[in-house]
């Protein structure tokens, strides 16, 4: 380190490492970070990265909790690693894993395959009601049409939630928190039209079915988009979609 | 040919691995306790159905000093059950709007609380009023 200024002390960071061409299972190795106030977590690993073990595999790009790459489990809590600052850990160490619950693919980084795969299945885009030219001008929304859905809109896909989901973690079929927020997203969009498709998603035996409100998704979410929230929404919205068909006369609506 | 050897992670005891989770788990359990009491209070229905002597017998052991333990157990049970499931409760319904604004959590939950303290009362007049 160059500038050894005044207030730089160290800190112990446990990290868990693995190589899968190298070792059968993950272990913890320490590294003594300095660090100053002002450094987070993906900023220490950062440090051991460039200046004691140039083989740590981490994920990161923004450094501002917007692009949703830097999660990781801190202490067994899920955070941003950007969003998350070492001093909160001094004096003592800190102990850093993969996010829970999804496969690790090496040291630091995790799968997100079933994620991905889940994410295109739900259509996570407006399918638009009629089509529009552009002298038709754009689609309006009230204020009110908007609150409905800006909320969920606010997802970055960072997967803190599906590290604070034990269901998830216990059965990997279940689509879990934000696929579940994001598929709200739309579907709660007065300009959308593919409801009925994804409601196949939200009323089957892994849809919002799966969510027993353990509730830790909503309070890890850096964002706030409060995932507990749009699942048991749609447990509401499952419940009166399975009954309304008993209702409805043949062949309407679905 | 794939170098790719993902290492999936064991979930055994994930409820130890974090105090969210613990608490989780506390409150699903609770509800042992609760289908217990509802099993204790339907002995007592059928034992009413039964006659005086089995209703009798019924109350003799409902009065029993390790009954009463159990009472306080479930009450416990039931407090922490509820109290934890009105916290969570703004989660589980529907967003309500009045006047074009959604509903603050907290009235939610209190509205809980006061609904609770209603029913108490009538149920305690019931079974002691005149």
């Amino acid at each position: 380190m160059e500038r050894t200024a005044a207030g730089v002390r160290e800190i112990e960071i446990e990290v868990l490492r693995y190589h899968p061409e190298r070792d059968d299972e993950p272990y913890f190795e320490t590294f003594r970070v300095p660090f100053s106030d002002d450094m987070s977590v993906l900023q220490g690993l950062q440090f051991i990265k460039d200046h004691l073990d140039g083989s740590l595999a981490f994920r990161w790009s923004c450094r501002m909790a917007i692009c949703g790459s830097c999660g990781l489990m801190v202490d067994g809590e899920p955070h941003l690693s950007c969003k998350t600052f070492l001093r909160d850990y001094h004096p003592g160490k800190l102990r850093i894993e993969p996010l829970s619950h999804l496969p690790i693919e090496r040291d630091l980084i995790v799968d997100q395959q079933d994620f991905l795969d889940k994410l295109s299945e739900i259509k996570p885009y407006i399918v638009p009601k009629d089509t529009r030219s552009v002298e038709d001008g754009t689609f309006t929304q009230t204020p009110e049409e908007l609150e409905r859905f800006k909320q969920f809109s606010g997802c970055i896909n960072c997967l803190l939630c599906y590290a604070a989901c034990p269901q998830y973690g216990l059965d990997p079929r279940f689509q879990g928190p934000a696929i579940l927020a994001l598929l709200h997203r739309y579907n709660a969009d007065s300009r959308d039209s593919a409801r009925a498709q994804r409601m196949e998603i939200v009323n089957a035996e892994d849809g919002v079915w799966g969510c027993t409100l353990v509730g830790y998704c909503s309070e890890v979410c850096p964002k706030n988009v409060d995932p507990a929230a749009a699942v048991n929404l749609n447990k509401v919205n499952s419940t009166i979609d399975y009954f309304s068909r008993f209702l409805a006369p043949r062949g309407a609506g679905r | 040919m794939t170098r790719r050897k993902p290492y999936v992670r064991s979930m055994d005891g994930w409820w130890r691995r974090n105090p969210h989770f613990t608490r989780y788990m506390m409150r699903e359990a609770t509800s042992i306790f609760l289908a217990l009491y509802a099993g204790i209070m339907l002995l007592g229905l059928v034992a009413l159905a039964d006659g005086e002597t089995a209703y009798d017998t019924w109350l003799r052991f409902a009065r029993h000093p390790l009954s009463l333990v159990l009472h306080v157990i479930v009450l416990a049970a039931a407090v922490f059950h509820s109290v934890t499931w009105f916290a969570v409760s703004p989660k589980a319904m529907p967003a309500m709007r009045v006047g074009g604004k959604p509903m603050p959590p907290g009235f939610i939950i209190a509205s809980q609380y006061a609904a609770t303290a209603v029913a108490s009362i009538v149920v305690v007049l019931l079974a002691w009023g005149p």
